[in-house]
């Protein structure tokens, strides 16, 4: 009796722990898998630009030359910056050629990595913390309040291609009630 | 105060509520482990620290058989297993310590053949001094180790993971097709625990596409990252990857892209779980109603070992079986899917083309009489018979047989071309063997694609190329390769170059240690065929290929029957017989080039599928296909096996040699031979090497005795010998898998 009493106690706690039915997913801008768009395809042209070309030589040389895959990290970083803050996959399909191993190999580390952005980011990619001593001050509020602002949804760019929305992890910038970060 | 902890309270408070002298029903109680005692490590390693066993423990056996191969005797060391002393050689993992020692670790992501990963976690133990269990798969044994496996804390840190694992795993095991030979069913049986404490939702994970041969469930999924790692070193395609991080982890290959390779199904093999299963058998059978008849594959030269599940007389799905020394623990696809080929466009009743060239069902006694009476009407030297792609060497010895007594010669198997060299048997064998191929340290392919014609030595091959960067050329057509490779060149003048020196590759040769030359069979079509092994031979000269204690020149065959018809001597007297042809004897050959027979020839086909041999057949004789009958059948490397039957054959259809004896009986040239073992002792007088079945028979004289030649090698380049890998016979072509398969393969 007492126990039945106790289960359903604490299955009514439970109730109210759970938020959502959806659990959410990771917190990077895409999904773990790619959809052709028309931005957004194998078939599009991308390569290093000149000034960059001299970059990923200087990144190369980091590496010994039988450790080239190493150096995947700093050149998707490379390829984010100069494609405007994402990573089309274009992008990623030309850093595996540059670092000579097969794509899925540089699909790994992109969509391991929160950072790389997989789908197109306003000029201004603004992300808000979502951990939880923020949540508990309120970041949740301030989200709501910049995505009504500008009008658009979560992971979403704005139409003069401006603004987006995101979250992230903690930037240990606790004590500042709430980070945001502009890139 | 947090919510979490009010939680915590409340559980608590269950627990008091539950008064043990109750003695009554047993209350609702969260706790995973189910002994209290557990809870605790310290106690419970406290109560591991007894005296140590007693060290006469029973001897154990190692799991599976495992044996213990020591390299150099100086580098063994010992460690203790449970308190049993075990000697091992210095580099084995704790976990391999452990098989040997005789306990079954659980594990998940680790597999023998595959490199290590130890992201499951299953397979943790105990080791003495050590702060935390350990990962046994990821951890090399050092001398003395002192490892625990049945300890609380090892159980508890398995129940603990396995836990976690079924945290996101769906409770479809009703629906699942793994089920009832699925890891994680029968580990979580033994190591989990009766409940799990998650309540949250479980994530979903959007299925994959891998084309028509792997279904996909990827919420099944547990992420052990065999399959990328099969995909990546085994079938050495990079397709398929991990993606995203932490409970978003999944399987896939990113951009919508199928996987291109002929090893694809070994994934559903290799996953613990239903996340990849076979398509194809997708809700057909459960694996406990089926029945497992341990037999070889037909389908190339290589005769993998194959287990045949049949469900009463239907082939519900193929799967592979253990041999080291040919196709290790992997089949290719065309061997595993091809089975529905053997219920389509079968042949079930003798038929005679009538004169309004249709075909009329008759009995055998109508069908062997005709015949039979035709056969005695023609000249001896117009008699031609043929043995198919599929043949045993059972039948072709029994076919000779017969055209021998009727006074003719001409027989020959298809795929051997007209001039056969029969004589010299390292001439048309693999005499390095397949397994022997991972010695090799630089590889000549000349006119072979193996990737195509015997997928599993080509798997042999990227395995050694992946271990030794072994240096690959390659003379033939653009091809398809799954490893790095040189292509030389695309005719013959290649080889000549190669063996006069001219070409920069044959230094690669020259400073290899242990060179291997593989010559494809689609040479022997070639009129200039002596002329290229002469060349082959000339290489192997110059380059100390070989030697007593290394043979390195070998053929690569492409049918199942065409070594065991070249040993019994299958070789047509004149290589014009088809176009003087009065009466041509097809058993079971489809491939054969019959344009040139005179238009009065009387064809017979002998066979189990309704394929190109019939279209111009004018008797047809129904028999068994391989799954329904024993036979002998010789690989490429020269071993011979013996397939068994797993499922009655279909309608009126009889065993080839059956059918063979039978009409010469009719014909009245009775042979003299009533089963298969009288066969075998005639096979004895011929070709003793094809009774000695599962072992291989090497060849006991080298090609070096083959006759000078004249012959010039001609410009013409060599031609692919199999232009798709998945329709290469009769029972591929019928079967709609391959079709799917063969429609994706052309876009």
């Amino acid at each position: 009796m007492f126990g039945r009493l106790a289960a359903q106690r604490l299955n009514e706690i439970r109730t109210a722990f759970r938020r959502t039915t959806q659990a959410s997913r990771s917190f990077s801008t895409a999904l773990n898998y790619h959809i052709d768009t028309p931005d957004n395809n194998p078939d599009l042209p991308w390569e290093f630009n000149d000034a960059n070309k001299e970059k990923v030589k200087e990144i190369l040389s980091f590496y010994p030359s039988n450790y080239k895959q190493s150096a995947v990290i700093p050149l998707l970083d490379l390829a984010q910056q100069q494609n405007g803050g994402w990573l089309p996959v274009s992008a990623m399909n030309a850093v595996a050629k540059v670092i000579e191993v097969a794509p899925i190999r540089v699909y790994e580390v992109a969509t391991f990595y929160t950072m790389f952005n997989r789908t197109k980011v306003g000029k201004y990619h603004l992300l808000v913390c979502g951990t939880t001593p923020c949540m508990i001050r309120g970041s949740r509020g301030i989200e709501e309040a910049i995505l009504k602002h500008l009008g658009v949804k979560r992971n979403e760019v704005t139409k003069d291609g401006l603004f987006s929305v995101g979250e992230m992890e903690c930037m240990a910038n606790i004590k500042k009630k709430d980070a945001r970060i502009l890139k | 105060m947090g919510l979490g902890l009010l939680a915590s309270r409340a559980l608590r408070s269950s627990r008091i509520l539950r008064s043990p002298s109750n003695g009554g029903p047993t209350y609702f109680l969260r706790t995973i482990v189910s002994t209290p005692e557990l809870n605790n490590a310290d106690a419970a390693a406290a109560v591991q620290g007894n005296p140590p066993p007693p060290p006469d423990l029973p001897k154990r056996n190692p799991v599976g058989g495992a044996r213990v191969h020591f390299p150099n005797p100086d580098d063994a060391i010992e460690v203790f297993v449970d308190g049993y002393p075990v000697k091992i050689p210095k580099g084995m993992t704790v976990l391999q310590a452990c098989e040997i020692a005789g306990v079954d670790i659980p594990r998940f992501c680790y597999h023998n053949r595959l490199s290590i990963a130890g992201n499951c976690r299953m397979c943790l133990v105990e080791v003495e001094k050590s702060p935390k269990p350990v990962a046994s798969c990821a951890m090399p044994a050092l001398p003395g180790m002192k490892i625990k496996t049945d300890t609380p804390i090892a159980k508890k840190a398995r129940e603990g993971v396995m836990e976690f694992l079924l945290m996101n795993h769906p409770l479809d095991c009703p629906i699942c097709d793994q089920g009832g030979e699925c890891d994680l069913q029968d580990q979580s049986m033994a190591f989990g625990s009766d409940r799990g404490r998650f309540t949250e939702m479980k994530r979903s994970v959007v299925d994959k596409n891998l084309g028509p041969l792997v279904k996909t469930v990827m919420t099944r999924c547990i992420q052990c990252t065999r399959c990328v790692r099969f995909a990546s070193e085994v079938a050495g395609v990079e397709d398929l990857g991990m993606l995203g991080r932490g409970s978003g982890e999944e399987i896939g290959t990113y951009v919508e892209k199928l996987m291109t390779s002929e090893l694809s199904g070994n994934v559903i093999d290799i996953c613990p779980v239903g996340a990849l299963t076979s398509k194809p058998f997708a809700f057909k059978a459960r694996n406990w109603e089926l029945k497992g008849t341990e037999s070889i594959d037909v389908t190339d030269a290589v005769g993998s070992n194959i287990r045949i599940d049949s469900r009463g007389p239907e082939v519900m799905r193929v799967v592979p079986r253990l041999n080291e020394d040919i196709n290790e623990e992997w089949i290719s696809d065309k061997t595993r899917f091809f089975y529905d080929g053997l219920k389509r466009q079968r042949l079930n009743d003798p038929m005679i083309r009538g004169a309004d060239g249709r075909f009329k069902a008759v009995s055998w006694r109508d069908a062997l009489a005709i015949v039979a009476e035709v056969m005695h009407q023609i000249k001896p030297e117009e008699i031609v018979g043929v043995a198919g792609k599929l043949s045993d060497a059972e039948s072709m010895m029994a076919l000779k047989d017969l055209l021998n007594k009727m006074g003719s010669n001409n027989i020959f198997c298809e795929g051997n071309g007209m001039h056969p060299n029969a004589d010299l048997r390292s001439g048309y064998i693999m005499n390095t063997s397949i397994s022997g191929l991972e010695k090799a340290d630089a590889f000549l392919l000349v006119g072979t694609q193996p990737r195509v014609e015997a997928a599993m030595v080509n798997a042999r091959i990227h395995k050694t190329v992946k271990a030794t960067h072994a240096k690959v050329g390659y003379v033939g057509p653009a091809a398809d390769f799954n490893y790095d490779h040189q292509h030389l060149g695309t005719g013959p003048q290649t080889l000549v170059e190669i063996a006069e020196g001219r070409h920069p590759f044959s230094s690669a040769l020259k400073n290899a240690k242990n060179p291997v030359i593989i010559v494809g069979a689609g040479v022997f079509d070639r009129e200039d065929k002596d002329a290229v092994f002469a060349a082959v031979d000339t290489i192997a000269k110059n380059n100390n290929v070989v030697r007593p204690d290394w043979n390195g020149l070998n053929v690569l065959l492409l049918n199942a029957a065409q070594a065991a018809a070249l040993d019994l001597g299958l070789v047509p007297e004149s290589d014009k017989c088809i176009d003087s042809a009065k009466f041509v004897y097809l058993m079971g050959a489809d491939d054969v080039n019959l344009d040139k027979l005179p238009d009065d020839a009387f064809v017979v086909y002998q066979g189990h599928h309704g394929d190109r041999g019939v279209y111009r057949a004018n008797v047809i004789l129904p028999a068994s296909a391989f799954t329904e009958k024993e036979g002998t059948y010789e690989n490429t490397e020269g071993c011979a096996q013996i397939t068994l039957p797993a499922v009655p054959t279909v309608g009126d259809a009889r065993d080839d040699w059956k059918i063979i004896r039978a009409l010469s009986e009719v014909a009245g040239v009775r042979l003299p031979y009533d089963s298969l073992g009288a066969i075998r002792s005639r096979i004895r007088t011929v070709a003793p090497n094809l009774l000695e079945v599962d072992e291989r028979q090497p060849a006991t004289f080298s090609t070096s005795l083959r006759p000078e030649v004249s012959q010039k090698v001609s410009s013409t380049p060599f031609t692919p010998a199999v232009e798709n890998f998945y329709m290469t016979d009769a029972i591929t072509r019928a079967s709609k898998i391959m079709a799917q398969c063969s429609a994706l393969l052309k876009k």
